[in-house]
């Protein structure tokens, strides 16, 4: 029996011009997308000094309306969605009823009753049959409105210079984790700051229609100033230099928000109640089994996604995200340790630190070869206040 | 996608510059296009015997890591230390300062057995793009 023929890949308004830049494209959440359009750490180092250009049109967006819209994203997710004001967003989870995280979220507050629900591509049709399960017992409509929208982020310290050439808007009045409706290139759209890159930026939903038009747009604005396209690749080694989670890797059905750190967006004293509440609230009061860290790798062999921590040379662990850092020029990665390696090699590594020497006690099991590693705070990378690089380890 | 006349490839994409028994090692165009920025190569030391065949040394990129597989047996005589400092050499130049390593043949044959011409080489990554 030949295989059966692999359904079709869905293409963004922007793929074509994807193809016409020479990108890499590669099978993302069954969404053919850019990979890299010619050196990824290039298009790494743009995002960091200077600006660059992504589809995120991937993204699903899921729009929740109707009169009791709060209080349907109340009880569908973890956070406080009623302390969302109009005009700002929200970095949000929603968990199964034992807490495991079924995806991370971004809810935009368009109007009072009307909400914009940004998730994982590989998480929306799920997240969008789930929202409108929880959804059922209140005046409130979900619509999966993925394909009535374009996504393209700017990102980078030179994003609100190259902007300010396309639109009216007070770029300097948008804060961090704002997006309202707002003209960029003679185009109507919502204006987001916001991203996945550890940089200053903006998203931008957009009509398909106006996607190339835009993207186009930006690109000329942002010519002299360093601005070029950048892909999936380059995004996922800034988000892990910013300490970023990724769904399917950082989090998943199996992880609650609190083993990865994140128990700060589960607002269990929110006064509605919420689908996992109570198994989070009991979450809340243990110590967590497990604790997720940052691994810097000693020698220059990559950790990745799955690969041993080990602790006096036993399995005490496992990387979630590995990569070699562009910005610090070394192997980085995340990975969950059990509490009490995590706890031992957190007071070696401060002694380590102190005569500049590693015991070689934590070590990832790189296809079969014990490579020392150091513990190290998250995230990797933090840029200073003035936008500028700047490392925290 | 470079395929130069001169060199010989393996199917491993690896290429081969022959002279006076002395092969010189590198991975193709194709292959460091295919891998992504390199960051990393672990070539075998000099003195290694190595066997035709056989893997010797990885080259990693930012997104995967490869094997190198050894495209003859003989006796690693040199390692380019270029590329230990600036891996990118590897996908900038992958024919020229991008080379990996050097072995002294132990068959006095002209051309080891088993590697692909130019032709034979562009025809394979033609099928693999397919």
């Amino acid at each position: 029996m030949p295989d059966p023929q692999p359904a079709a890949l869905r293409r963004t308004p922007l793929t074509a011009v994807h193809e016409r830049l020479g990108a890499a494209l590669t099978d993302f959440a069954g969404w053919q997308m850019p990979l890299r359009y010619r050196s990824e750490t290039a298009e790494h180092q743009a995002v960091r000094t200077a600006a660059g250009l992504f589809d995120l049109s991937h993204m699903g967006e899921l729009r929740v309306t109707g009169d009791e819209a709060t209080a349907a994203l109340d009880y569908a997710l973890v956070s406080d969605i009623s302390a969302v004001r109009v005009g700002r967003a929200k970095y949000t989870m929603i968990t199964g009823a034992d807490g495991g995280v079924i995806d991370d979220l971004i809810v935009y507050r368009l109007a009072d009753s009307d909400y914009l629900v940004v998730a994982n591509a590989a998480n929306a049709a799920t997240v969008a049959a789930e929202l409108a399960s929880r959804a059922g017992r209140f005046k409130a409509t979900v619509s999966d409105q993925t394909d009535d929208y374009a996504l393209i982020a700017i990102q980078g310290p030179r994003s609100p210079a190259i902007l300010s050439r396309l639109t009216d808007t007070d770029l300097t009045q948008l804060k961090y984790y704002a997006g309202y409706p707002a003209t960029v290139a003679g185009r109507d759209v919502l204006l987001a700051r916001t991203g996945y890159t550890g940089e200053d930026g903006f998203e931008i939903f957009a009509r398909p229609d106006d996607a190339t038009a835009l993207w186009e747009a930006l690109t000329e604005a942002g010519e002299g100033s360093g601005l070029i396209p950048a892909g999936l690749a380059a995004r996922d080694s800034l988000r892990l230099e910013a300490g970023m989670p990724l769904y399917g890797n950082e989090l998943s059905r199996d992880i609650t928000p609190f083993d990865a750190g994140l128990g700060r967006v589960v607002k269990l004293d929110k006064s509605a109640d919420f689908v996992g509440r109570a198994a989070l609230a009991r979450r809340a009061e243990q110590a967590s089994p497990r604790t997720l860290v940052g691994l810097i790798g000693l020698t220059r062999r990559v950790p990745r996604h799955g690969f041993a921590v080990l602790w006096d040379g036993a399995p005490a662990g496992i990387v979630t995200s590995g990569g070699h850092s562009p910005t610090l020029a070394q192997p980085i990665a995340m990975a969950y340790l059990s509490a009490e390696a995590a706890a031992a090699a957190a007071i070696t590594t401060t002694q380590a630190r102190d005569d500049q020497a590693d015991d070689g006690r934590l070590a990832i099991d790189i296809r079969g070869s014990a490579e020392p590693a150091m513990l190290t705070r998250l995230p990797f990378y933090t840029r200073d206040a003035r936008g500028t690089q700047g490392t925290q380890g | 996608m470079s395929v130069p006349e001169e060199l010989y490839y393996t199917a491993e994409h690896e290429w081969v510059a022959i002279s006076d028994s002395t092969a010189r090692i590198g991975i193709t165009d194709y292959a460091q296009r295919a891998l992504g920025d390199v960051v990393y190569v672990s070539a075998p030391a000099p003195g290694t015997r190595v066997t035709a065949g056989d893997p010797c040394g990885e080259v990693e990129s930012t997104k995967s890591v490869s094997d190198i597989y050894c495209p003859a047996d003989g006796e690693v005589t040199e390692v380019n230390p270029e590329v230990d400092d600036d891996p990118g050499l590897v996908n900038s130049d992958p024919y020229g300062a991008g080379w990996l390593f050097k072995i002294r043949l132990d068959s006095d044959d002209d051309v080891p057995p088993g590697l692909l011409s130019a032709i034979e080489y562009s025809a394979l990554i033609q099928d693999e793009e397919q």
